[in-house]
Formats: structure tokens, sequence, C-alpha cells
């Protein structure tokens, strides 16, 4: 009944391609952005938006960036953690050097230098493909977490070697990144700096280098033959998730967690973003917000569950038991929804066009 | 193997290693690593080599499952992992350990029927990375059902092999090159193991049955091989093989999480070897073991240390973009 596109005629090429071409999911979006803008940071509460909200944006960056590579490009990495690593780093150290340097410039920085190292990594991926590549980048995750743990320059020379993210403002007067950021503020920050990123990923699927990125996923000799090239491609793809990847580890240390340390992108990481973008659907910018949603909210759910049930249950067996479901989720999108929560949710705008008549 | 390939590595590896030596030399003598004898490398390198034997024991499992079906199984980590809590927990129920071990070969038989029967039938003819990633779920699954059965504390796994040092090659050297006796007995069981397995692939019905559908699925069937039935006997001797990995990494490291991430180690000794061969998987071990030995002792002292958690997966990433079927793999053909 609402959703509906009846009587919304294009006149033009441009408006047929546009990136909401039904008024409804245009006035959703703007809906969703503005009640996440305007009515979230006041009504939700200090936990809401420091334990979830928060996260979940971080995570979503992560996700679109390896969407872009797994997703679009047909290159299965895992190295994420080692790529949000770089980002992390590279952003303490060139605002820890550069204190008068803006924030956002510095994460865009650490970006460009983490796109740098992907692209580095990325070499491998002209001759292997498949699992071989898999395993090249598996080096890339323990070299670079090692790195970053040696070598006391990266921590300058901290003791520990965990540090904090210093204190920086977006515009005077708000502090955005470590301890004495409110949520809030930090919210908000991420809110329309991942938007905007996303705006970003978006449009650039869907354009010339995009489509070159899908025509290597679905056959890279057929691709090659008609005239793609397959290294810039292939390294292309690399330098942009690695370039999404990197910020959200800058985000991660800076806005999320408050402190920069190599641990926190250890293997796990690596995989935990993958689920996201296998259950939220692979190859799709949507589906990796879903993605990480889910994954966000997993594990609070079965925390809470558990308890609820047997008030008395140990953590490591809730760690397990969410290992467990874990797996288990991830075999069973595989086999009953291979292209993810992104397609269900497709499926449901394609029934609620003809809500409530059956055809 | 042919002759001519034997011969070629019999010359080639006493060189590579001397060649090796001489650098390691070189670089003590410019005083770029703290310090470099002769023995002292020839230990590492034994140390390593004895130590890939032990790669290649859970890289034999990949290797199996990937030949006859294609998958790229990363789960055998975890079902090392499995495999050896399993059996520290029947022994800590009380069962003799062969007792034991036939117990758990039984459940590592109904595990493999369990992933044939509820993941891999279902996914059949998906795309080999949707089934690389439906492993990857396994291999959480097996991870955190091992341990919600078995809890999560690290435990000794004995089942009698003695651990003392002993130096061998007294005569050659002075005071002779120290090695565990562990590892010897680990190396000749691993050997045993793949002996067992030759004998097993080349002779015995099923192992026929076995190779044929790794050459090619749709003419196995057309000849009368239970697809399913094959695929399930894979994953069981796989599953079987894991179960020896357990002991003897267990045995080594006590059984603990961490042995499913050693299985990640197995990796780059595929790569090395190539998926689809059995010696390759055994001599890339070997080549990894030692190799990672010797960064670890000689420039790893240098730089800082630790340097074996990357150093095989670097080595083997640099190999590949020069050999990307690995040493012994069938070389890749691709038509459109």
């Amino acid at each position: 009944m609402l959703y509906r596109e009846a009587g919304q005629f294009k006149t033009s090429y441009a408006a047929d391609q546009s990136l909401f071409p039904i008024a409804q999911d245009k006035w959703g979006v703007v809906l969703l952005l503005a009640v996440a803008l305007f009515a979230v940071p006041f009504m939700a509460s200090e936990y809401m938006l420091s334990s979830i909200l928060i996260p979940f944006l971080v995570f979503s960056l992560a996700a679109i960036g390896l969407n872009i590579l797994t997703g679009y490009c047909g290159q299965l990495s895992l190295g994420t953690g080692g790529f949000m690593a770089c980002g992390a780093f590279f952003a303490y150290k060139l605002t820890t050097a550069f204190p008068e340097v803006h924030i956002v410039v510095v994460f865009l920085l650490s970006g460009f230098g983490t796109a740098l190292v992907g692209i580095l990594f990325g070499i491998p991926s002209l001759r292997i493909k498949g699992f071989y590549l898999a395993v090249a980048t598996l080096a890339a995750q323990f070299f670079l977490i090692w790195v970053f743990n040696k070598f006391g320059w990266w921590t300058n020379y901290s003791p520990s070697g965990v540090i904090s993210a210093p204190p920086r403002e977006v515009v005077p007067g708000v502090v955005v990144t470590g301890a004495s950021g409110t949520p809030e503020a930090k919210y908000v920050f991420l809110l329309v700096f991942v938007a905007i990123l996303a705006l970003l990923a978006k449009n650039l699927v869907r354009s010339r280098i995009g489509r070159s990125w899908m025509a290597i996923r679905d056959m890279d000799i057929a691709a090659e033959i008609i005239g793609i090239r397959p290294m810039f491609a292939k390294l292309s793809a690399f330098a942009v998730s690695s370039f999404f990847i990197g910020i959200a580890g800058a985000l991660w240390a800076f806005c999320y967690t408050g402190s920069v340390e190599a641990l926190a992108f250890e293997i796990n990481r690596s995989f935990q973003v993958l689920f996201m973008i296998i259950i939220g659907g692979l190859g799709s910018i949507m589906g990796s917000f879903m993605g990480a949603a889910f994954i966000v909210l997993l594990p609070l759910v079965l925390n809470n569950g558990m308890l609820w049930i047997d008030p008395t249950i140990s953590v490591a067996l809730v760690a397990h038991i969410e290992f467990m479901i874990f797996g288990a989720l991830i075999v069973f999108f595989l086999i009953v929804e291979p292209h993810g929560l992104a397609r269900l949710w497709q499926l449901a705008k394609e029934k609620l066009r003809l809500w409530p008549f059956p055809y | 193997m042919n002759l001519r390939t034997i011969a070629i590595w019999a010359v080639s590896v006493p060189l590579v290693i001397a060649a090796l030596g001489f650098f390691h030399q070189a670089l003590a003598a410019a005083g770029w690593i703290a310090f470099f004898t002769w023995p002292f490398y020839f230990e590492v390198i034994l140390n390593g080599l004895l130590q890939g034997v032990m790669y290649s024991l859970v890289a034999l499992g990949f290797v199996l499952i990937f030949k006859a079906s294609g998958i790229f199984n990363f789960a055998q980590g975890s079902l090392v992992l499995f495999a050896a809590l399993t059996m520290v927990g029947l022994i800590e129920m009380g069962l003799p350990w062969p007792l034991a071990f036939v117990a758990t070969a039984v459940v590592m038989v109904g595990v493999a029927i369990a992933v044939e029967r509820v993941v891999l039938r279902p996914l059949v003819n998906q795309p080999h990375i949707i089934l690389f990633m439906a492993t990857i779920g396994i291999f959480y699954f097996m991870d955190g059902f091992g341990q919600t059965l078995w809890g999560s504390d690290v435990k000794v796994l004995d089942i009698g092999i003695p651990k003392d040092p002993i130096f061998i090659l007294g005569g050659v050297f002075e005071g002779g090159l120290l090695v565990q006796s562990f590892d010897v007995i680990a190396a000749l069981c691993g050997a045993l193991l793949v002996a067992v397995l030759a004998v097993f692939f080349q002779y015995t019905r099923i192992g026929r049955a076995l190779r044929a559908v790794a050459d090619d699925h749709q003419a196995a069937l057309s000849v009368g091989i239970p697809l399913k039935t094959i695929w399930a006997i894979v994953w069981s001797v796989a599953g079987i093989v894991a179960l020896v990995a357990g002991i003897m990494w267990g045995g080594k490291l006590g059984v603990q999480f961490t042995l499913a991430l050693i299985a990640l180690k197995a990796l780059p000794v595929l790569i090395l070897g190539g998926f689809t061969s059995i010696p390759g998987a055994i001599i890339g071990g070997l080549i990894i073991g030692a190799g990672e030995q010797v960064a670890e002792n000689f420039v790893g002292a240098a730089i800082g240390g630790a340097i074996q958690d990357w150093f095989a997966y670097m080595l083997a990433m640099v190999f590949l973009l020069f050999r990307p079927q690995g040493l012994f793999g069938e070389k890749i053909i691709e038509r459109v």
C-alpha cells in the first residue's frame, strides 16, 4: 500500500540511475538518518551509545571495506585485523607527531597510508587467487601485528605497550576521541563520518571501477579478455578496501575503545568482519550494515538470554556456546541464503510492493 | 616422482643448507647476528625438521580432503583440538589410552559423517570459496563445541612417550646434537602414518576409489563409485589423522585452545608443498619447520625475536609469487 512506485515516472537516464529510484526508499533513508542524528543522541542511554551504536558504526565501516574486496572484487582476505591495526597506529603516530592537524585529516591520511600497505600485500593477488590468496593475506595479518607489537616506535616507547588515544576536537570545544569525549559527541561524529564514507563506497561500486571489480569477481579471465586490466582492478580494490578498513581501525582505537593496542586486532577480528559480510550479504553495502548490526547484537542477546535461563552459568561457557552458535549460523546462512540478510531485505521489499494484495 | 626429481633434490637440498649456513656465518662475521657455530646450526636445522614433521601431520589432513573433494578444509585445526580434547577427556574418565584412542577415533568418524550430512551435502555444486567459508563456520563450531564439552583448561596428555633430551652424532660434533626424544618419536609416528596412508591409497579398493574421485567427480560417479560414502570416508581418515596430530601436539604443548591456531601454520606448509600432494605436505612441512627455526634462532634474535609468528606465511607468500601451484602441485590450467 505505502510502498508502491506507481505514478513515479522517470524522464531522464540520470533519474533512472539515481541511488534510490523509488521515492519511498529515499524518504525512508532520510528519515532514518534524521532520527539517528537528531533523536537518538538525546534518547539513547550511555550504554546503548558506547557499547552498541558506536561499535556498530565502526564495524560497518570495516565491513564495507572488506565487502569491497571480497564481495565486489572476489579476493578473499583474512588480513582485516592487520589493516585495522595499520590505520590505528598510523593515526596515533600522525596525531602525536602533528597535534595541530585536524583529526579528520589524520584519519583520512591514515586511511591512505593503509591503502599503500594494502597495495603491497595485494601484489600476490595478481598471481594467485581463492584460498591461496587467503593464506597470503594471513601473512599480512601476522606480520603487521608483529611489527606493531615489536617496535616501540609505534607506541612512542610506552612501557606497557597499551596507549590511550589522545583527546582531539572535531569542532572547537567538542572532543570526539579518547576517554574524555562524551558518547553523544563520538556517536554523532561517527554517524556523519561513516554515512559520508558509505555514500562514497556506494557510488564507487556502481561506477566504472566498481563494475570492473565485479567483472573480475565473476570471472577474471573473461574480464581480462574484454579489456579490463586485472592488475589495476585488483590493486585498486585492495587500496580502496584497505582505505576503509584503515579508517575503521583508527576509529575503533580513537572513538570506541579509546586505547591503541595491537591485541585488539588479532586474527579473530578478521574472522569477525568476514562473518559480518557473509551474514550481511557479499557484494552489498546495505548488507555490510546489517551484518555489522547482527554480529554486534548477537553476543549481547546470547549473553543475556543464557544468563536469563541460568543465572549461574560461567562466563567461559557462554563464550564457547557463542562460538558454536556463530559457527552454526555461518553454515546455516551459507546453505539457506548465500546472499545474506541483504537478499532477505530485498525479498521483503518485493513482497511489500504488492502488499496487501497477492499480486 | 621419478629418479630425476629425486636426484635434483638430493643434490640441491645439501647445497641450500650449506649455502644458508655460509650466509649466516658471513652475517655473524659482519657482526649482524650475534653468533654462529656449525654444530648449533645443524642442531637448529635438525630440531626444525622434527618440528616440521609435526606441521606435516596437520597438513596431511588438509591434503586428504582437498584431494578427494576439492574442499579447502579450514576446520582441520579445530578437528585436531577436538580430537585431543576428547582423548584427554576419556583418559580422565579412567579409560586406558589405547581404548581412549579407539573411542576417540570412533567419535571422529561420527563427526566426519555429521559434517558430510549437515554441511557438505547441501552445499554440493557451490563455488569453492563458499565451501571454504562454510569450513570456517565448522572451525568455530567445533572449537566452541569441544570446549563446551570438555572445558577450556590446559590439560596434560601423557600416553607414556618419554620426553628426555638425547644427544646424537656425538662422534661428528663435539658434545653431540641435542634433540628431544619426544620429537623423534613423534616424527617416527608421522612417518609411519604417511607410509600407512600411502599403502592405503595405493593398494586398497577404497584407496583406488578415493583416487578416482580426486581425479574426476563425474567420471567416478559414472563408473559406480558412491561419492557420498567416499566423502564420509575421507573426512573420517582426516579425522583420524587429526587425532594423531592432536596427540603429538597435545603431548608436546598440552591440550589447549592454541592447538587450533597451530593448525594455521599448516597453511603455508600446504602452499609450499602444493594442495594436492602428500609428499608435498611432508617436504613443505620440513622446509617450513627448518626455515622457521633457522630464521628465529639466527636472524630473529638480531631483530627482536618472535619472527616465527609470521615467517612461515611470508615464506609461503613470496614462494607463491614465483610458483603459484606449489612445489609438487598440479599445474593450474584455466579455461574460460
